[in-house]
């Protein structure tokens, strides 16, 4: 065991830390056109898709060096390497893996350039955790399919330029996860309708999308015709050992623990609170549990071993810390926890408050918890499936 | 960058399961925790053949002068089958000598000790839940042929096995640890939960020592000890809550109700789960923690305290729950899932339960 850098993984750290002193002026102070610059500067650094290979315009980057990179990004509460999060977590990953050679050229670069924003289209209005049970559908008619159907709780749908879409192209099947197709559409194309969806803390990031008659051309087919299911788990696999968002963990923590310095309760500081500080605590057990596991994770990763559905385990402590964290937030400020921005005993902007409303983007978006624990217990443990 | 094990520590690993398997199977657990003296010295010549008593004593002293994090893997894999061999203890009083002896103290005894010659074990704190130097009741009074010492240790583990015991003591110049000869004190054996893990008290009282088996100990020394002392328990904790729960999850897999296997059932299925992910969080914790005693000393407080904290109720909650999924035949003495139940219970006040330690990390946390 040994925590240590080595020499030139130390200096990594220091160029993105030179970098980002360079580059990251405080938030008061950037110009209209900082995140535009911000992104061709990482972009012209190779940070952008750093893991992915460099025929495909990425950096080949280390797992170590991946881990420093998003560690300093997240310490500097950096804007994100690239627009396109699920372009770059899962879309081009599928392209690279699965994709025709036209494929790569056309959609690969423009992802690494910011230039276009991808949404997932999984989620149909009956067919959310049971993801191969989906209904929308796809047919082959000439040169193009025809697709027809439904997706809804599209993250990011109503500003995103192209969709990877599941389909069916196959009803009469012995497995769900058979007669599955995956498309890469525009959203602009004819007969696809967004209908954003307000959530509950007032934000419209997901929508419902309704195909009419869609003409997707073949070649816009990822993979071959039934081949969609293994495109979407093998894209899904592209698991990460959690770090960036175990800093994220300790930030909030942090904020927490200046909170309760700041927050008086029943007269007095609420950080001479017994419960206070054991709940504050458990917290702090929770998040460096997350970073030894993802360390332990990270280690396997070295050695060569995959990572499968350890990554299931920090899951299931950031989904518990996203809600708990910001409840405790919120009931430790009592009335004062319920104003929103712009109320006159909000505290710190009503960011506890916002983000106590929000905790169903993460808990949610990557898999429930139950979902979570049906991996574990399946996958892990080797219990008979559901 | 590199938090996993070294293969020498995998073949060390694979080496004490074997042996647990081989020669210190449940049946034999339970034949000694059974037996008068709660021990078995053949076994123990065994183990001290094998080196695992050496394992952190310098090797100018007779060990393998190796890390604690060696020694947690011996603890881990032990404790699977819950071996009721004083290893931990033995590990702790080499630590108290090698922290608190003088060169001539650390000569005489830990040869003796890394060849399992001697036995010794440690006893610290004489209030059933208090970390803290004023939880030392127990005094030395100087006299003419050294010490004498007064008071009852109420709390003190495998002191029935044990040659020597190390008792923390107010003495006249501050806190010391007295080396006593079992023979030359009273031990009464205090029947506990978990016979695995025997729990004597001893009284002091009309016993003298002489001067060179006084060890004066500082209260660092002292917080050094009992952080030791969380870093084997958790250790021991992780490997008996994996035994529990690769029990419970086989067992999960097997029993038929309603026409299918339980485990398929997400009641069931989804506690193992949570078993798994407590578990795997507090092996993460506890592996850190036992690299800090040797690697980083200033961290060490609270990364004992994140592992400990973190273990103490989750695996009591894993004993809880591995017992009740089996259900009515978890219950019987019969069937050994109760055995981990009650390990569980015995680990979870050891040097600190949650709550000191949570505490403790919200004041090294800067609350």
């Amino acid at each position: 065991m040994d925590f240590d850098y080595t020499a030139s993984e130390q200096s990594f750290r220091e160029e993105v830390r030179s970098f980002i002193s360079e580059n990251l002026p405080p938030k008061k102070e950037r110009g209209k056109n900082f995140l535009a610059s911000w992104l061709e500067k990482v972009r012209a650094r190779g940070w952008v898709g750093f893991a992915w290979p460099k025929e495909f315009g990425g950096s080949e980057g280390g797992l170590i060096e991946q881990t420093i990179l998003r560690e300093e990004m997240a310490l500097a509460k950096a804007p994100p390497l690239g627009t396109s999060m699920m372009g770059l977590a899962w879309v081009g990953p599928g392209i690279m893996q699965y994709g025709t050679e036209e494929q790569k050229r056309k959609f690969i670069p423009d992802i690494l350039d910011s230039k276009v924003t991808w949404c997932t289209g999984y989620s149909e209005p009956n067919h959310g955790s049971d993801l191969a049970a989906i209904q929308c559908k796809a047919e082959l008619s000439g040169d193009h399919y025809l697709v027809n159907g439904q997706k809804i709780w599209t993250t990011g749908a109503p500003w995103s330029q192209w969709i990877i879409l599941l389909t069916r192209t196959q009803f009469d099947v012995k497995s769900k996860h058979d007669g599955i197709t995956c498309f890469l559409v525009p959203m602009d194309a004819p007969g696809v309708e967004v209908r954003p969806i307000q959530n509950m803390a007032g934000d419209k990031h997901f929508a419902e999308i309704f195909f009419t008659d869609v003409q997707v051309p073949v070649e816009n087919r990822l993979g071959a015709e039934g081949e969609g299911w293994n495109v979407t788990v093998s894209a899904l696999a592209n698991e990460r050992s959690s770090i960036g968002e175990v800093t994220q963990m300790f930030e909030k923590l942090a904020n927490l623990k200046e909170l309760v310095k700041t927050t008086s309760k029943q007269g007095q500081p609420a950080s001479m609170d017994p419960k206070v500080r054991r709940t504050i605590a458990r917290f702090e057990m929770k998040v460096a549990a997350m970073k030894f596991n993802g360390l332990r994770y990270l280690t396997k990763q070295i050695k060569g071993e995959p990572l499968t559905s350890e990554t299931s385990v920090n899951k299931l402590h950031r989904a518990s810390l996203e809600i708990e964290i910001d409840d405790f937030a919120v009931q430790l400020m009592g009335q004062a926890g319920l104003q929103l921005r712009g109320g006159e005993s909000a505290v710190d902007g009503g960011t506890w408050s916002k983000s106590a409303l929000n905790w169903p983007n993460v808990v949610i978006g990557g898999g429930t918890p139950n979902i979570q624990r049906n991996i574990i217990a399946e996958r892990l443990l080797g219990q008979p499936k559901d | 960058m590199n938090f996993g094990f070294t293969q020498e520590q995998s073949l060390l690993r694979d080496q004490v399961e074997r042996f647990i398997k081989e020669a210190c199977p449940m049946p034999k657990v339970r034949e000694i925790a059974a037996s008068e003296s709660r021990f078995d010295s053949t076994l123990w010549q065994q183990v001290a053949d094998l080196g695992w008593l050496g394992l952190t004593i310098p090797e100018a002293h007779g060990g393998l002068g190796l890390k604690w994090i060696d020694l947690t893997v011996v603890l881990e894999a032990a404790a699977e089958g819950l071996c009721p061999l004083p290893i931990a203890s033995q590990a702790l009083a080499s630590a108290a000598i090698l922290t608190c002896g003088n060169d001539q103290q650390k000569n005489d005894w830990l040869p003796a000790m890394a060849a399992g010659k001697t036995i010794c074990t440690i006893g610290l704190y004489d209030e059933a839940n208090w970390i803290d130097p004023n939880a030392i009741t127990a005094e030395a009074h100087a006299n003419e042929a050294g010490y004498e010492l007064k008071g009852i240790k109420p709390f003190v583990n495998d002191a029935a096995a044990a040659d020597y015991l190390l008792l923390a003591v107010n003495a006249p110049n501050g806190l010391a640890l007295a080396a006593v000869a079992k023979d030359s004190v009273k031990i009464t054996h205090q029947p506990t939960m978990d016979t695995t893990k025997p729990m004597a008290s001893v009284d002091l009282n009309g016993v003298s020592i002489s001067a060179e088996f006084l060890l004066p100990m500082s209260e660092d020394q002292l917080a050094f000890l009992t952080d030791c002392g969380a870093v084997a328990t958790t250790a021991e904790m992780v490997g008996a809550g994996a035994a529990i729960l690769e029990m419970t999850s086989n067992y999960a897999k097997e029993r038929i109700q309603f026409g299918k296997p339980i485990g398929q059932y997400q009641g069931v299925k989804h506690r193992l789960a949570d078993m798994y992910v407590d578990l795997e969080s507090y092996r993460s914790l506890s592996y850190y923690a036992a690299w800090s005693v040797d690697d980083d000393i200033e961290g060490l407080a609270k990364a004992v305290s994140l592992a400990k904290g973190y273990a103490s109720d989750a695996f009591a909650q894993i004993g809880i729950d591995g017992v009740g999924l089996h259900g009515a035949i978890g219950f019987t003495a019969e069937y050994d899932a109760q055995l981990y139940l009650k390990r569980s219970k015995w680990a979870r006040p050891m040097y600190g339960d949650s709550d000191y330690h949570m505490d403790r990390i919200a004041t090294l946390g800067g609350l």
